[in-house]
């Protein structure tokens, strides 16, 4: 075993992590959406990654591939909104591309995110400089290919990734959002950071703390 | 907040358990918060869902039953309700012959519906789905998320419900769902904003002087916020609007007049009497209306107005019987 392998103890510890980042800043997401959305973001992932928390505790999922299908499937049938089909088909698209394995080396690691990337991509159909999650997902992942091609392992690969995340998330402030109801506001929408960029970014940057440990 | 509540957090479930025991031709999944149909639909025919938020009552549970939908998932208050949901419903009122998933034009809706739709084709069910998006409020769809789906969506459960009990396949259900679609127009205007339970508070600000135009039923914002004015200009705020957006030539249409929830009948009645006089002023025939509460915004004041241009067939399917809680005639 590779000492950098992200294992499914990791992800599981990775999922804590962000469970507690949404359910801490669950007022400051809600804030966030207030302004450009329909109020709900922080409650919807709180309770999502709560059942999600409850699911791995009750399933005991034995492969990388089983926890994510797991944690995408409960994400879909409890957060409702736009959020909770986005974040479920990214978790449900790792899975499936992560298979019945139990750990991930850092090019697997890409793989998976990259599949899960695509599956957000399809189903919301967002393009760059929307205003929304794929804003900050997708510079994570040019960081993260990057420092893997330049022979990183996973855990300074990811902590690249969670730095352009944040940029990523900052470069949502400007922009007028073209997706969901903050399209709606048009150039209203401008000055206010995407809630969806900003649960995204704190997707990374746990994850980043999990692999550091 | 002043509301019939018990606690903010058990509002859907409360109504659901009124809604099992008001409504004996319906039955309730409390579990999956679906409202179906107590007799099920012979087999062989095409069966209808739609769903989304509550707290657009009668929208969307208020029509299931003979000659319109056979299943309607509840989200919670303006929450999309969730793929699980929709996919429960959609293998159980399944007869054979494919679902038709009928989803208003809201980000949340859309991706939820899509999901379940993909979940059960694996499951091997036939699924297709007709999108509304009718409200002319909003402008510039090539740089938003697109119209927003509101009126029509009660018109064409009622069409598409009778084709689907005269035994038409899914192929020509979802032609003629997408007729409707393209051949009508909605736009709305709200005189208070609605407070949602579990926020308590309104959810937006209008001065008592202030109405918004074009608001959506979520109490999105709209084109405008003007002084209020007299009912005669109102009606001009929503029909001008609607008859610059499509060509209903001479008619003959179809009009809902409808309540967002906070408003009595009576002004709904005299507002529709200003519309019926501007219809009448453009020369477009009138041949069916509807007023009244049936796709409301909680405690919303404000009313929308629905234009359906129809043929010989539309206008047989509108007339065809119907029996549900919201809609009931020739039966």
């Amino acid at each position: 075993m590779a000492m950098d392998n992200v294992t499914v103890e990791t992800l599981v510890d990775w999922l804590a992590r962000f469970d507690s980042a949404v359910t801490e800043q669950r007022d400051y997401l809600t804030e966030l959406d207030s302004a450009i959305g329909d109020a709900d973001h922080g409650a919807n992932m709180a309770r999502g990654m709560t059942a999600v928390m409850e699911s791995i505790g009750a399933v005991h999922p034995g492969t990388v591939g089983e926890l994510l299908k797991t944690v995408g499937m409960t994400l879909v049938s409890s957060v409702g909104g736009a959020s909770g089909p986005l974040y479920g088909t990214f978790f449900l698209r790792m899975g499936i591309a992560s298979g019945s394995v139990t750990e991930l080396a850092a090019p697997d690691l890409e793989r998976a995110l990259r599949a899960g990337l695509e599956g957000v991509v399809q189903r919301g159909k967002a393009e760059l400089g929307d205003k929304t999650m794929y804003d900050t997902f997708f510079p994570a992942l040019e960081a993260y290919a990057a420092a893997v091609a330049a022979g990183s392992d996973a855990g300074p690969a990811i902590e690249a990734a969670a730095r352009a995340a944040e940029e990523g998330r900052d470069a949502t402030g400007p922009m007028i959002a073209r997706k969901g109801r903050a399209s709606y506001l048009g150039e209203r929408s401008i000055g206010h950071l995407d809630p969806g960029a900003t649960s995204a970014a704190m997707l990374l940057s746990t994850l980043a703390i999990a692999i550091a440990r | 907040m002043k509301k019939f509540i018990n606690d903010p957090a058990s509002v859907l479930a409360d109504a659901l358990n009124g809604i099992a025991k008001a409504h004996p031709d319906q039955t309730v999944d409390f579990k999956n918060r679906v409202i179906y149909r107590a007799a099920p639909k012979e087999a062989g025919k095409v069966a209808l869902i739609s769903g989304g938020g509550s707290g657009h009552e009668p929208l969307h549970g208020g029509f299931v039953g003979y000659g319109m939908l056979d299943a309607a998932c509840a989200g919670e208050v303006f929450t999309s309700p969730t793929p699980d949901q929709m996919l429960e419903a959609t293998n159980t009122v399944n007869r054979g012959a494919g679902v038709l998933h009928i989803v208003k034009n809201y980000t949340g809706d859309v991706l939820n519906f899509e999901m379940a739709a993909e979940l059960a084709a694996a499951e091997g069910i036939e699924v297709a789905s007709v999108v509304v998006n009718d409200d002319v409020a909003v402008e510039d769809s090539t740089w938003t998320a697109g119209r927003r789906g509101v009126g029509l969506t009660v018109l064409l459960e009622k069409i598409v419900g009778a084709a689907s009990e005269e035994g038409r396949d899914l192929a020509a259900i979802v032609a003629l769902a997408e007729k409707v679609n393209a051949n009508g127009r909605s736009m709305g205007i709200a005189l208070t904003s609605c407070t949602v339970p579990a926020v308590g508070k309104p959810t937006f600000d209008l001065p008592e002087d202030q109405m918004e135009v074009g608001v959506g039923i979520h109490g999105e914002p709209g084109r405008s916020r003007v002084a209020i004015e007299p009912a005669s200009k109102i009606a001009e705020r929503l029909v001008t609007p609607i008859l610059a957006d499509f060509q209903f030539g001479d008619g003959p249409v179809i009009v809902m007049l409808n309540g967002l929830g906070g408003t009595p009948l009576i002004e709904l009645y005299l507002m529709y009497a200003e519309v019926a006089k501007l219809l009448e002023q453009a020369g477009v025939s009138v041949a069916r209306v509807l007023v009244g509460n049936y796709i409301t915004s909680l405690d919303m004041q404000g009313c929308s107005v629905t234009i359906l241009k129809v043929d010989d067939e539309l206008l047989g399917l509108w007339d065809a019987p119907v029996s549900t809680p919201g809609i009931r005639w020739g039966i």
